[in-house]
C-alpha cells in the first residue's frame, strides 16, 4: 500500500524540518564567538565555560535535579499504586471520583494546578520551597505514570497472577514476583515520563517555589524574557543533547531486547 | 486481603483529595471572597475559634462579587475570547501541519516507521521551554527567518511575526505537534489497505478515495489530537508570554499577572474557575471521542 | 464403480475427451466459435527476484464459476489482484472482452471484486456500502435506491440496510460485501477467499447460496480459494496453480478422477501414490508398473504415452481401493499388508495398510450401517485390490 510516494516523502521532510530546525540553529548558536546570537562570528565554547562557572545556573540545576528524582519516584510508586486500583481494584466506594481525580490533572492548564496548589500550601502554613515543589509535581506526574502503567496493566493475562496465588503466593507476592517483573517496562518508562515532567515544568514550580527554590526552568525563563542569548543556547544544547542520548540509546537498548527475543524464540523453535 | 486492598486504594485517593480536590474546593471559596490588604490577601478566613457562628459569619461573607467584576472588566471578556480564538486557529494549524506528517508516516515502509515515530516523539522529551525559545531566534525582526527571507528577495522589509498572535501561533503548532501527529497516525497505520482498494474497485479516483474513506476513518484520530492541541493551548501561559507581544491576551497569562503582579488573589481565583468551566465542554467531548472510538474498536 | 472407470483415455489428451462424463450443459471452453471474456496472453509477474506469475495464458468465458486453487503463494491472488487492477503485468496482456485492460486503472475497469477481508467501510451503513459504487458512476439517485433494496433482497437482508457493519454477524458482513461488488453489475466479479472468514457449517450453506446468485445474475465469478472442497462445489471449472504456473485446467469431476500430474492428484483430494517404473504395454494402453522387487506389478492407466522404463507413480484414491479378509479371486491388482491404523470418520472409516515392502495404502469403505461391528480391526492381515482402471498413471 504505497500511495502517493512523493507527497509523503515531501510532507515528511518539510513536517521533520520544521522540527528539527529551530533546535538545530539552537545547537550551532550556542558555539558562536559573538554576544549577537543571530550573527555567526566563529566558532567558540566560551559559553560553556561561562556557563559552568554561573554559580544561580548550577543551584538551580541541582535544586531541578533533586526536586525531579524525588517527586518522579514517588510519583511512580503513587502512580503504579493508582493504575493497579483502577484496573485490578474491582468496585469500591468513590470508584468515579477517583478515576476522575487521575484523569483530571491531564487536561488542567498548569496555571490552574499551580494555583490551587500554592492557595493550599498557604492555607495550611507551609513553608514553600523544594518539599512542596515535589508534592505538586508529584500529584501531576502520578497522574501520567498511572495512565501508562495501567494501559499495560489492562494488556496483560490476568491468569498469570492467578497461577501464582494458586500456587501459594500471597496477593503481595504475587504483585512482587509476577506482575511488577511484567509490568517493569511500563513503570519504568512511567518514571522517566514523570522525571521528564518534572524537569520541564516552569508554571506549577513558579507557583510553588519558594524564594531559596529556584528551578531550572525558572531560572531560564526570567532570563530569556529578558531576550535571546547565548548562555541559554549552551544550556539548552546540553539539555537537548542530554535527552537525545537518553531517548536514542532507550530505543536502541529496547530494539536489540526485541530482536535478542525474536532470536531466542527461533533458537526455540529450532531446538 | 482486604487490609491491603483498602491500603492500596487510600494511600493515592488520599493523596489526590488532599492535593487536587481540596485545593480547587479552596480556589472557589477564594473566588467568592473579598480581596484584602493583609496576609494572606484576601477576606473573610475561617476562624475555628468561633464555632458555628463563626462558620455561618464565614459563609455569610462569600458572594460572588469577583464572578461579577469579570463581566464588567472586558479585559477578561476580551482575554477568553481571544484565547479561545488562537486555541481554535492553532489547532486548526497543527492539523493542517500534522496530518500530511501522519500520512506520509503511516505510509512509509514498515521499517522506516519506528525511527519516525521516534524523531516525532523525541522533541517531547526535550524541554517545553527551550523549544519555544528556540524560536525567539528565529522569529525576531533580525532573527533567521527574516534574514533568509532577505537573503533569497521574497520579502524587501522584514516581517513583523515576533511578540505578535502570529508567533503564538507557531509556537503553539511547534509544540504541540506530536500530540497531533501520533492520534492521527494511530488511526491511520490500523487503516486497512484494502478498504482503500474496495473504494477504488467501485469507482473512486485516488484523491476520492482518500476524501471518502481515509478521511472520515481517520477522523477519531483528528478530533483526539485537535483536543489534545486545543486544551492545553487554551490555558497556554508560557508560549504567549515569550512569543506573544503585549496586544496578546491569553487567559493564563491574565491569570499569572493577576496573581504574581497585581496579587489579586480572588480575581485570580475566579479567572481560573471560569477557565475551568469553559474547559470542561472540550474535555468531556474529547471523553466522547475516546470511548467512541474504543467502542469502534470493538 | 464409477462409471469414470468403464472408460480408459487411450493416449489422447483429456482435454478434448469428455464424451465419457456426459455431454456437459455448460462448457464453453470446448466451444470453437464461443469467444473467451478473459484471455491472459503470456502474462508474467515479478516481484524483484521473485516471479509470482510466470508466462501464464489462459481464457476465461463469460458465465463461467472459474476458481483458481492452489496454497499460499502460489500466485492465484497476485493473479486475481492483476484483473482488479491493482498490480500490473510484468510482461503480457490481459484483454477483456478483447481489449487490453493493463493500462486500464481498477476503478474504470468493469470489473468489481469481493476482499478477503470483505473490506466493509466502518463508517457507512450497509445500504450505503452497497451504495458507494453505484454513486460514484453518477447513476440517479432513484436508481441506486432501487438497486440498492434489490440487491439487499438478493442476499436477504432487506432489514440491516441501516446498520453498521460492525451490528451485523459475520455471515451478513459476507452477504454485505457480495452485495455491494454486484451493485454495479460487473461483467467479472472477483471473490477472494470469500467464505475464508466463516464457520465449516455456515460454509457449506453459503456455498450454494454463491451458486444460485450466480446463476441468477449471470455474472462471470472468478474465486481464489485454497480449500478444494470449496472449489470443487461451486466451479466450473477449477484451475490448479503451483509456483505461478497453472498446472491443470479442468472441470473438478476431471481434476478429480483424472489428474495430470502427481501434484494435482496429491493436492485434490486424498491419494495413494506409488513410485515405479513402466514396461509391457497392453493392448488397450494400459501399462504394467514395476514398483517392489518380487511383487506382481500394478496395471494402471496412463494419462499420457509413457515409454517403457520410465519412472512413474501410480495414483489410487482410497476410496477406489478395496479391502477385503479374504483372497480376492480373479481381480487384477492384488496386494496383501497388516491394518495399522484405522481413522473413523462417522460416514467412512480409512485403513492404513501396512505392505511388507513398506508402503502404506489407504483403504476406504463406507459406513451404510448404523454402529456395525467392525470388520476389520489393528493388525488384521487383509488383501486390498482394485480394478485396472480405477488408478491412474503419472509421470509429471
Amino acid at each position: 500500500m504505497k500511495r502517493f510516494t512523493w507527497f509523503n516523502a515531501v510532507s515528511l521532510t518539510l513536517g521533520f524540518a520544521f522540527l528539527y530546525i529551530p533546535m538545530l540553529i539552537l545547537i550551532i548558536f550556542s558555539f558562536n564567538e559573538s554576544k549577537l546570537v543571530t550573527v555567526w562570528a566563529g566558532f567558540s565554547t566560551k559559553w560553556y565555560a561561562e556557563l559552568l562557572q554561573n554559580e544561580a545556573f548550577l543551584d538551580a540545576a541541582w535544586v531541578t535535579i533533586k526536586v525531579a528524582v524525588l517527586s518522579s519516584t514517588a510519583a511512580t510508586v503513587l502512580g503504579t499504586m493508582a493504575a493497579y486500583v483502577i484496573v485490578r481494584g474491582g468496585r469500591f466506594y468513590g470508584r468515579t471520583l477517583f478515576s476522575g481525580m487521575i484523569y483530571a490533572p491531564l487536561v488542567m492548564p498548569e496555571v490552574i494546578t499551580g494555583l490551587s496548589l500554592l492557595l493550599l500550601f498557604i492555607a495550611i502554613g507551609l513553608d514553600r520551597g523544594v518539599f512542596t515543589i515535589v508534592l505538586a509535581h508529584t500529584t501531576f506526574s502520578m497522574c501520567y505514570v498511572s495512565v501508562v502503567v495501567s494501559s499495560r496493566l489492562v494488556s496483560f493475562d490476568r491468569s498469570v497472577e492467578e497461577a501464582a496465588l494458586d500456587l501459594g503466593c500471597t496477593p503481595f507476592e504475587a504483585f512482587r514476583l509476577v506482575t511488577l517483573p511484567i509490568i517493569f517496562p511500563a513503570v519504568l518508562s512511567g518514571w522517566l515520563l514523570a522525571f521528564t515532567l518534572s524537569l520541564d515544568d516552569l508554571v506549577i514550580a513558579s507557583f510553588t517555589a519558594g524564594p531559596s527554590s529556584t528551578t531550572l526552568p525558572i531560572k531560564i525563563f526570567s532570563s530569556v524574557r529578558l531576550g535571546v542569548s547565548p548562555e541559554i543556547n549552551a544550556l539548552s544544547t546540553i539539555m537537548i543533547a542530554i535527552v537525545a542520548v537518553g531517548v536514542i540509546s532507550a530505543s536502541l537498548v529496547s530494539k536489540r531486547t526485541i530482536a535478542r527475543q525474536a532470536r531466542e524464540k527461533r533458537e526455540a523453535v529450532r531446538a | 486481603m482486604r487490609a491491603g486492598k483498602s491500603f492500596l486504594i487510600l494511600v493515592p485517593y488520599l493523596w489526590l483529595l488532599a492535593l487536587f480536590l481540596v485545593p480547587f474546593g479552596i480556589v472557589f471559596k477564594i473566588s467568592l471572597s473579598d480581596t484584602a490588604l493583609a496576609i494572606p490577601p484576601y477576606m473573610p478566613t475561617l476562624d475555628f475559634s468561633a464555632g458555628w457562628a463563626g462558620l455561618r459569619d464565614f459563609l455569610s461573607e462569600l458572594d460572588f462579587e469577583n464572578y461579577v467584576f469579570l463581566t464588567q472588566d472586558d479585559l477578561y471578556f476580551k482575554a477568553y475570547m481571544s484565547s479561545l480564538g488562537i486555541a481554535i486557529v492553532s489547532t486548526l494549524l497543527t492539523l493542517l501541519v500534522g496530518y500530511p506528517i501522519a500520512y506520509g508516516m503511516a505510509n512509509a515502509s514498515e521499517r522506516y516507521r519506528p525511527m519516525l515515530m521516534m524523531l516525532v516523539i523525541l522533541p517531547f522529551w526535550t524541554s517545553f521551554l527551550i523549544r519555544v525559545y528556540a524560536w525567539m531566534g528565529i522569529l525576531s525582526n533580525e532573527g533567521f527567518l527574516n534574514q533568509f527571507l532577505l537573503w533569497t528577495g521574497i520579502i524587501s522589509d522584514p516581517l513583523v511575526i515576533m511578540n505578535t498572535n502570529k508567533a503564538v501561533y507557531i509556537g503553539i503548532v511547534y509544540t504541540y505537534l506530536p500530540f497531533m501527529v501520533l492520534p492521527i497516525y494511530a488511526t491511520l497505520e490500523k487503516l486497512d489497505g484494502s478498504l482503500l482498494e474496495a473504494a477504488e474497485d467501485l469507482g473512486c479516483g485516488r484523491i476520492e478515495a482518500f476524501w471518502r474513506v481515509t478521511v472520515p476513518l481517520s477522523r477519531p484520530g483528528a478530533l483526539a489530537g485537535s483536543f489534545l492541541v486545543f486544551i492545553p493551548a487554551l490555558g497556554e501561559f508560557v508560549i504567549p508570554s515569550l512569543l506573544g507581544g503585549s496586544s496578546t491576551l491569553m487567559i493564563g497569562k491574565v491569570l499569572w499577572e493577576e496573581f504574581f503582579s497585581n496579587r489579586d488573589w480572588p480575581v485570580a481565583s475566579a479567572v481560573a474557575v471560569v477557565l475551568l468551566l469553559i474547559l470542561i465542554i472540550p474535555i468531556i467531548l474529547f471523553q466522547r471521542n475516546q470511548q467512541a472510538a474504543q467502542e469502534a474498536d470493538k | 464403480m464409477s462409471e469414470f472407470e468403464a472408460h480408459a483415455p487411450v493416449e489422447a489428451p483429456p482435454s478434448e475427451d469428455t464424451a465419457p462424463i456426459g455431454p456437459p450443459a455448460f462448457a464453453p471452453w470446448n466451444d470453437p466459435d464461443e469467444k473467451p471474456l478473459i484471455q491472459f496472453r503470456n502474462v508474467t509477474k515479478r516481484f524483484g527476484d521473485f516471479t509470482a506469475i510466470d508466462d501464464l495464458t489462459i481464457d476465461i468465458y463469460a458465465k463461467e464459476f472459474f476458481a483458481l486453487l492452489g496454497p499460499s503463494g502460489c500466485g492465484k491472488t497476485t493473479l486475481m489482484r492483476m484483473l482488479a487492477g491493482f498490480e500490473t503485468p510484468t510482461e503480457g496482456d490481459i484483454l477483456l472482452d478483447g481489449k487490453n485492460i493493463v493500462p486500464v486503472p481498477p476503478n474504470k475497469r468493469p470489473v468489481n471484486m469481493m476482499f478477503q477481508s470483505y473490506a466493509l467501510f466502518p463508517h457507512l451503513t450497509v445500504a450505503q456500502n452497497i451504495a458507494f459504487g453505484l454513486e460514484r458512476s453518477k447513476a440517479p439517485k432513484e436508481q441506486v435506491a432501487a438497486r440498492v433494496d434489490e440487491m439487499l433482497k438478493l442476499v436477504q437482508l432487506q432489514k440491516f440496510g441501516g446498520r453498521k457493519p460492525h451490528q451485523i454477524s459475520g455471515g451478513q458482513r459476507q452477504r454485505v460485501a457480495l452485495a455491494r461488488s454486484l451493485a454495479k453489475a460487473p461483467k467479472l466479479l472477483l471473490l477472494d477467499e470469500p467464505l475464508g472468514a466463516l464457520d465449516k457449517k455456515l460454509r457449506g450453506e453459503t456455498q450454494f447460496e454463491l451458486m444460485e446468485i450466480q446463476e441468477k445474475t449471470g455474472t462471470t465469478f472468478v474465486i481464489v480459494t485454497h480449500d478444494q472442497e470449496e472449489a470443487m462445489t461451486v466451479a466450473s471449472r477449477i484451475a490448479v496453480m503451483d509456483h505461478g504456473r497453472m498446472v491443470q485446467v479442468d472441470t473438478p469431476d476431471r481434476i478429480y478422477e483424472l489428474p495430470n500430474s502427481v501434484y494435482v492428484a496429491d493436492f485434490i483430494g486424498d491419494v495413494n501414490l506409488i513410485k515405479g517404473k513402466a514396461a509391457s504395454h497392453h493392448k488397450d494402453g494400459k501399462v504394467e508398473i514395476h514398483w517392489a522387487e518380487g511383487a506382481p506389478p500394478i496395471v494402471g492407466t496412463p494419462m499420457a504415452p509413457v515409454a517403457d522404463g520410465t519412472q512413474c507413480s501410480f495414483g489410487i484414491r482410497p476410496e477406489k481401493v478395496h479391502i477385503t479378509k479374504k483372497l480376492p479371486e480373479g481381480k487384477a491388482n492384488i496386494v496383501r499388508g497388516k491394518i495399522v491404523d484405522i481413522a473413523y470418520l462417522g460416514n467412512i472409516s480409512t485403513y492404513h495398510v501396512k505392505l511388507p515392502t513398506g508402503e502404506i495404502i489407504k483403504a476406504q469403505t463406507s459406513n451404510n450401517r448404523r454402529i456395525e461391528r467392525r470388520r476389520f480391526t489393528w493388525d488384521d492381515e487383509v488383501w486390498l485390490w482394485w480394478s485396472e482402471t480405477a488408478g491412474v498413471v503419472l509421470t509429471g
